[in-house]
């Protein structure tokens, strides 16, 4: 009730000073006046009743000062005086206040935006009700590779049929499976992340809907669907915000589908950072479903008391009638017994799945790591100039001292510049961690996807790391306060800024900090060059073929009315009118894009050998095409056709593999039959140079090329690859715009092989570039702390060194007298830096390409680089000593 | 009259001038005046404490002030006993005279 009022008259006396200072004045006065009045009136002269008032009151300053302090309000004036005059100290010392703020900042900042990315990736759980509660059902150890794989999928839909009939640990289940498709028909078709969802999926994970309503059971039927949900981006993005309730009408893959309902901002999907756009219900094919797609990933909330083991253990039990009911026809026994012997298990989805592979976090944990080391490198530097500066300021805290200052008044000063410097870091780390997430998702994002993550900022780590930096500024810079108060006042006063040599007891902290820096920069720069050097030998490594100047199209024409004969008579018409294009060299078809990722094989025979490998069928000109050379025999030629013998082309790994020792021309090869693909025989005509298959960094597979007119599973699409001499950009203008005018019908996508091939190497070139700079970062923060550790020893030391230059020491020796300071540090710390980084480096082993974790070049110059940048840094204090003059030393003392 | 000056019992300073300020309408000197006299001589006050206590007290909603003539025609600031000041005035008494009481006990026995 009565604090209000004490507020409100602190804040007036605060706000309002010479307001609440001129009362006062005037209340004092009047007082004062009336006291000699009244010694007037009994007697006394007025010169000496104003003296006598004076002596018995003290002065009306006096009195006001006491009044002014008695107040609230004071402590928060004296602390704005502190604040003030710590803020004018650190402007006195402009290169250590922007050193220190900028690397508080960095550090902060960092830290923030990596761990948000990896909390947005890889630690939040998906925004649906419990979803703790969420298992995957999934072949324990997977499906060896049969049948056809779509990306998470885990199971089949016949599978899953049986799976939601007879398992008893879930309280209901769920599955869903994601492609791209088309909306639209002919120009007018776009691109969508299509969600296939079973009918119950929203219900189950407890998703409202935003805007009409979502799925239900009773939306799964026959092929095609009728209804879909959108995304709220997607909604926001292509639909127009408009109402579902008055129809929204679409064109999914050909067929009409109606838009009735709206997912909720927060909701994704279940892959995180590849946000659906139009999720569709399952639905029943007149010709039944397949038993070799493995396409919907199966997910289950746990009925209350079970756990992952026992739904593990209850599906292990179930899984051999499970697997016996589903089992794909047209496959040989080896593969079919395979098959019956799975067996499935529960897994953890409450974080739902991710486009980022087992890699990539390790990169990711990796990075949080290496920022973590850098803010602990920032608080050490931080810490070791504060502790310097502390020590140039002895004299002056001594000062203060003697003219009176309380030691609380003291500490609370330095306490003020300590939080004044980590506050001003960390507002510069919110701000960097803004822009830094930005930046990385940047640095994330490819040609063709930007990944979409929630980042908002993360404030758990944002205040956690913040007061980390805060503790270090305060601890170090109060430290000093605390010491010198201690310390006998004339004994500061009296050796002022300069004892005559450097002791060593009190040096040995700061010795200590250089040497964690030295280990800690030495760790960071080995890491740096060893991701620096991988991502460079995978950028020049040479693939085998031509990157430059490659165009890659898809040309897919389902939308056409032709009947299934006609497809591969279309596609040969397609490729001769791009082959036409002007800038167009050459041009050819392939059934698998190089270098994308992906994968095609067959499991065959060659003689008594089996094995399997990687095939493709291409039109006459690819070799030519992508610039691989034949080693012996031939490629392909027009007279290759449906009708005429198979033949087939194989690369050296091939030979290797299966024809060792033995001439492979004229040699066959048997596939294995499998449905659409029946057993064939093939004669190898040619051999071609080794190339890299589906990524730099795997070794070349065994692989068989052959005729694209032989090719027995024809769909309504093709990959062409381009030869231009023009550039991409242009290439991909004229086709679309001829082609298109001719085929409105066809989808057309394209890619510049080069650049498809980079994007490929995202996770390699971010982790590159960020280890690249942290570790520069960390050497000059190293180099900074060797330098102003040195700078004062050597202004201590000016009167040691004056007088051995005075007894005839030379310049040389000085020099050295300096350099073996930091010599003996350095060695410490670039020791114990390389043994860390030894012993982490194996850890990212896996990371690395085309070097090993503990390559030696890599630390060898990690520690020549860290050197050299330490010898810099103490090449100013050197200088500085040499340049002592021994009669103007002397003459100090 | 010792030639130190009175001291006062701690925190006593309030409740005096809460008492004097409960008589009538006064300004800060005659407030001091009053507490020399009433106590005759034994206690003085300087202007210092005497104004950092009725901080405290204007602060704490004890009393209020105005700015009036006085008898002198001068311009003052008189200070007036608040409700709230009354009943702090009377606790503050009764919290006195138990103590004075008390000390009276111990020192009889």
């Amino acid at each position: 009730m009565l604090l209000p009022r004490n507020i409100a008259s602190g804040l007036q006396s605060l706000f309002r000073r010479k307001q609440v200072d001129r009362e006062l004045d005037d209340e004092l006065a009047t007082y004062l006046a009336m006291a000699v009045e009244e010694k007037i009136n009994q007697g006394t002269s007025p010169e000496e009743a104003r003296r006598a008032v004076r002596l018995e009151q003290g002065t009306v300053e006096v009195a006001k000062e006491e009044v002014a302090a008695a107040g609230w309000e004071s402590f928060v004036e004296t602390l704005c005086q502190d604040l003030r005059y710590a803020a004018r100290t650190l402007r006195k010392t402009p290169v250590f206040t922007i050193v220190a703020i900028l690397t508080l900042g960095l550090g902060i900042g960092a830290n923030t935006a990596i761990f948000q990315l990896l909390d947005a990736v890889r630690l939040r759980s998906l925004p649906v009700q419990n979803p703790q509660q969420l298992a995957a059902v999934r072949i324990a150890g997977g499906n060896q590779g049969m049948g056809f794989n779509q990306d998470y999928g885990d199971l089949t839909r016949p599978l899953w049929q049986e799976i939601h009939d007879h398992q008893r640990a879930f309280s209901g289940m769920f599955a869903w499976s994601v492609s791209q498709r088309y909306t639209g028909r002919g120009s007018q078709m776009r691109h969508f992340n299509g969600l296939w969802v079973s009918g119950n999926f929203f219900q189950e994970l407890g998703v409202r809907p935003f805007r009409g309503r979502l799925l239900a059971p009773k939306d799964e039927g026959p092929c095609p669907n009728s209804y879909g949900v959108a995304s709220y981006s997607y909604w926001l993005r292509e639909l127009g915000s408009r109402d579902p309730e008055r129809g929204i009408n679409l064109i999914v893959d050909n067929d009409p589908v109606q838009i009735v309902g709206v997912t909720p901002p927060e909701f994704f999907g279940m892959v995180v950072g590849d946000s659906f756009d139009i999720a569709l219900p399952y639905c029943q094919p007149q010709a039944g479903l397949r038993r070799d797609i493995f396409e919907v990933s199966v997910m289950g909330r746990l009925k209350p008391g079970w756990t992952l083991d026992r739904a593990s253990a209850e599906l292990s039990a179930l899984s051999p009638g499970i697997f016996e009911a589903t089992v794909p026809p047209g496959r040989d026994t080896a593969t079919t017994e395979m098959y019956k012997h799975f067996r499935l298990a529960a897994y953890p989805a409450w974080r739902g799945v991710s486009q980022l592979s087992a890699s990539d976090y390790t990169s990711l944990w990796l990075l949080l790591g290496i920022t973590g080391l850098v803010l602990m490198l920032a608080c050490a530097n931080l810490a070791n100039l504060l502790l310097v500066r502390g020590r140039t300021r002895e004299r002056e805290i001594a000062v203060r001292q003697a003219l009176g200052a309380a030691r609380f008044r003291l500490i609370r000063q330095f306490l003020s510049e300590g939080v004044l410097l980590a506050a001003a870091g960390a507002v510069l780390g919110i701000a960097l961690a803004v822009v830094l997430s930005r930046g990385l998702l940047l640095l994330f994002s490819t040609e063709n996807n930007l990944p979409q993550f929630d980042l908002s900022l993360d404030w758990r780590v944002l205040s956690f790391v913040g007061s980390v930096a805060m503790l270090t500024c305060i601890v170090f810079a109060v430290a000093p306060a605390l010491r010198s108060s201690r310390a006998h006042l004339s004994d500061a006063l009296k050796s002022g800024s300069r004892g005559t040599t450097a002791d060593h007891e009190t040096f040995s902290l700061q010795r200590l900090i250089i040497v964690m820096q030295v280990a800690i920069s030495v760790t960071l720069l080995a890491g740096a060059l060893l991701f620096v050097r991988s991502f460079r030998n995978l950028v020049t490594l040479n693939p085998g073929m031509r990157e430059r100047g490659i165009t890659v199209a898809f040309l897919g024409y389902w939308q056409s009315n032709l009947p299934r004969e006609g497809w591969a008579g279309f596609q040969r018409e397609l490729l001769e009118e791009v082959q036409a294009v002007p800038g167009v060299q050459s041009a050819a078809t392939t059934t698998r894009v190089p270098l994308d990722g992906g994968s095609w094989e067959h499991d065959i025979r060659v003689g008594s050998v089996e094995g399997t490998s990687k095939f493709t069928w291409v039109s006459p000109d690819y070799f030519a095409t992508m610039s691989i050379p034949i080693v012996t025999g031939r490629g392909f030629t027009s007279d290759d056709k449906a009708s005429s013998p198979r033949v087939a082309v194989v690369n050296q790994t091939f030979v290797h593999r299966f024809l060792p020792g033995i001439d492979p021309i004229g040699q066959t090869l048997l596939t294995i039959v499998e449905p659409d693909y029946p057993a064939t025989r093939y004669q190898i005509v040619g051999v071609i140079f080794d190339t890299r298959y589906s990524s730099l960094r795997e070794e070349t597979p065994p692989m068989a090329f052959a005729p694209a007119t032989q090719f027995p599973a024809q769909g309504p699409w093709s990959n062409v690859v381009i030869d231009s001499s023009l550039p991409p950009e242009t290439v991909m203008a004229t086709l679309k715009h001829s082609l298109g005018a001719k085929h409105p019908d066809v989808v057309m996508e394209f890619h510049d092989f080069q650049k498809q091939i980079l994007d490929g190497l995202v996770m390699e070139r971010v982790m590159a570039t960020l280890s690249g700079f942290f570790g520069l970062l960390a050497a000059m923060l190293a180099a900074i702390g060797i330098y102003g550790v040195l700078s004062y020893i050597v202004v201590m030391r000016r009167n040691e060194i004056g007088i051995r230059m005075a007894l005839g020491a030379n310049r040389i020796s000085v020099l050295s007298l300096v350099f073996r300071q930091t010599a003996l540090l350095l060695a410490v710390g670039v020791a114990i830096g390389v043994v860390v980084a030894l012993a982490t480096a194996q850890g990212a082993a896996s990371l690395l390409f085309g070097l090993r974790a503990n390559d030696p070049v890599t630390f060898l110059g990690a520690s020549a680089l860290l050197i050299v940048a330490a010898l810099l840094a103490c090449y100013l204090p050197a200088r500085r000593a040499m340049q002592v003059n021994p009669m103007v030393a002397l003459r100090y003392e | 009259m010792p030639d130190t000056q009175g001291d006062l019992v701690q925190g006593t300073l309030n409740m005096l001038i809460l008492k004097i300020v409960a008589l009538e309408p006064i300004h800060g000197y005659g407030i001091a005046v009053r507490i020399e006299q009433m106590s005759q001589g034994v206690f003085k006050v300087n202007a210092g404490s005497l104004f950092v206590a009725l901080q405290r007290l204007h602060r704490a909603g004890f009393i209020k002030s105005e700015w009036k003539a006085s008898e002198n025609n001068r311009r003052a600031k008189y200070y007036v006993l608040t409700e709230h000041g009354r009943k702090k005035l009377g606790s503050e008494t009764r919290e006195w005279e138990k103590q004075v009481a008390a000390i009276a006990r111990i020192l009889e026995a």
